[in-house]
């Protein structure tokens, strides 16, 4: 049973873990980069002065 | 009620900041066992040879792309019926993850098929099922996308939703039926309930993992999604202030 | 209570069929399909026998969702959404009337031109009823499950395209059943009836269904 040898179909194995690894490093890569983005969104208007308060009174 | 206690986006953000190391822990640790039992550990199936270590990919993605919905469906019913405020956040945030799943089980299905069938597509009911779903969740993004304010979004996306929930069994049983009609059913499947231990176990830790991973990606992305609406408000407040004349104006016809 | 169903229906139906002729030109576009297809498919006529209904019913469709944005559009326009919504009748019957007065208004022209389209497809006279008969069942269901994608899509600027996309999904299962029952007549392998008992059923549900999402969806729209 050797792990490295995927017999006749081995580009097919290989190749649905690739897409799926590639599909699952661009939903990681998505949140961490949305993240970054909003974070500095967020500090930029905090550091304009303008205070997280007056949006809690929005929502109220 | 505990949900309830989240409904401050505050306390939620504190909760995940919490929970979520753990979770990404847990799901790396699940995947690293998956991972070395179903390539070291799983037996060739006797028909289907080392093609059968797609179906540790392809299964619980395909699961994934059923169970988001059915997040979808009951972050639908918190929006319009008890109007809990992170509910909408949730639904937003399922959309591109179900998407995504839905994706993987349809390529590495075909990718599947190919060797197994012969063919990368055959317009059997199931698959044809997973597509429509898979257009559903493009329209749920899209929607979504079209809608400027979030709070519109949220509760349009979400009667479609439920509306979508009632119809995908409508939409699999009159696929089953178009289907049985036009092709008879020659398509080699694995029986359910007879897998062999050595394989159904691998199965179930992806299957495990891929769960750990949804839940993983979900909570990070609707705390993107809190932090992107968070910047929204301030944004228009930043506005608002700064024309405060028109700010009124258009201020008195929401009233 | 009759009565304001009554003056709705007969104002809808006015202006469906004043405005633009919306009907005349859905009836020209299922014309423009149909003719398509055999450029697309080649001139077989047993071919086109065969695949006929599916043309028809995939024109019908097609034609059924480009009139769908009249269903709301005009009346946010001008404001007389708002106040049907404000007049204290349910919602749920007055998006059911207008869903009715634009079935008569587009769909009904459909059904009518389907046995002309028919002819040039190349059908048989059994086919030919059994298609126009499933397009009278089933076209209703078309127009009830796109009025939940016109009230959702209602306050965007060009919500068409997108309407579209998210209507087709949900108009599966009347298309399979439709087909199914106009194919049943002509080569049998199954009765006729089922598939279009199954059809008027569909119909049924989204006669329920539709009126309702899309009554609530315009109530969050509109506020």
């Amino acid at each position: 049973m050797d792990p490295f040898d995927l017999g006749p179909h081995a580009g097919f194995i290989i190749a649905s873990y690739t897409v799926t690894f590639g599909v699952v490093a661009a939903l990681i890569a998505w949140v961490l980069i949305d993240r970054a983005q909003q974070r500095a969104a967020l500090n930029d208007l905090e550091r304009q002065g303008i205070s997280r308060a007056g949006q809690r009174q929005d929502k109220s | 009620m505990a949900l309830w206690d989240y409904a401050n986006p505050t306390r939620f953000l504190r909760l995940v900041d919490i929970v979520l190391p753990w979770l990404i822990a847990a799901c790396a640790l699940a995947f690293a066992i998956g991972l070395y039992k179903s390539f070291f550990m799983a037996p060739e199936d006797y028909q289907q040879g080392d093609t059968v270590r797609i179906m540790f990919i392809h299964v619980p993605a395909a699961w994934l792309a059923m169970m988001c919905y059915s997040v979808m469906a009951i972050s639908a019913l918190g929006t319009l019926v008890w109007k809990h405020p992170l509910a909408d956040v949730s639904a937003k945030a399922a959309a591109p993850l179900g998407a995504a799943f839905t994706f993987i089980s349809l390529i590495t299905g075909s990718l599947w098929g190919k060797p197994m069938w012969g063919t990368y597509w055959v317009w059997d009911a199931r698959l044809t099922s997973v597509l429509v779903l898979f257009i559903m969740y493009l329209g749920l993004m899209a929607l979504w996308r079209t809608m400027e304010d979030p709070i519109k979004a949220g509760k349009a996306a979400a009667v479609l939703t439920l509306v979508g929930a009632f119809n995908l069994p409508i939409i699999k049983f009159s696929v089953d039926w178009w289907n049985t009609l036009h092709q008879p059913a020659s398509v080699i499947r694995l029986d359910g309930p007879t897998i062999h231990p050595d394989i159904l176990i691998p199965l179930l830790v992806m299957a495990l993992a891929f769960t750990l991973l949804f839940f993983t990606l979900h909570l990070a992305a609707m705390r993107n999604e809190i932090f992107r609406r968070r910047v929204r408000s301030m944004r228009m407040k930043a506005a608002a202030s700064a024309h405060p004349a028109g700010a009124t104006a258009t201020a008195q016809p929401a009233e | 209570m009759s009565g304001w169903v009554g003056a709705l229906f007969v104002r809808e139906l006015r202006l469906a069929v004043r405005v633009g002729g919306s009907g005349v030109i859905g009836v020209l576009f299922f014309l423009a399909v149909v003719t398509v297809i055999p450029f697309g498919v080649g001139p077989d006529l047993n071919l086109l026998a065969r695949i006929g209904p599916a043309i028809l019913w995939i024109g019908a469709l097609l034609a059924t969702l480009l009139g769908l944005d009249r269903l709301f559009q005009a009346d946010r326009d001008d404001g007389a959404l708002d106040l049907m919504i404000m007049a204290g009748r349910p919602l749920e019957l007055i998006v059911l009337v207008k869903c009715l007065a634009h079935w008569m208004a587009t769909g009904l022209p459909l059904v009518f031109a389907a046995p002309v389209l028919a002819i040039f497809l190349n059908l048989d006279p059994v086919a030919i009823a059994a298609v126009t008969a499933t397009l009278l069942a089933g076209t209703p269901a078309l127009t009830l499950i796109g009025a939940i994608g016109a009230s959702l899509t209602v306050t965007l600027r060009r919500g068409g395209l997108l309407m579209a996309v998210l209507v087709i999904p949900l108009a599966i299962p009347v298309l399979i059943f439709g087909v199914s029952a106009a194919d049943a007549a002509i080569q049998d392998p199954v009765p006729f009836m089922t598939p279009f008992l199954i059809l008027c059923a569909l119909t049924l549900v989204s006669a329920v269904v539709g009126p309702f999402a899309a009554a609530t969806a315009l109530r969050f729209a509109s506020d």
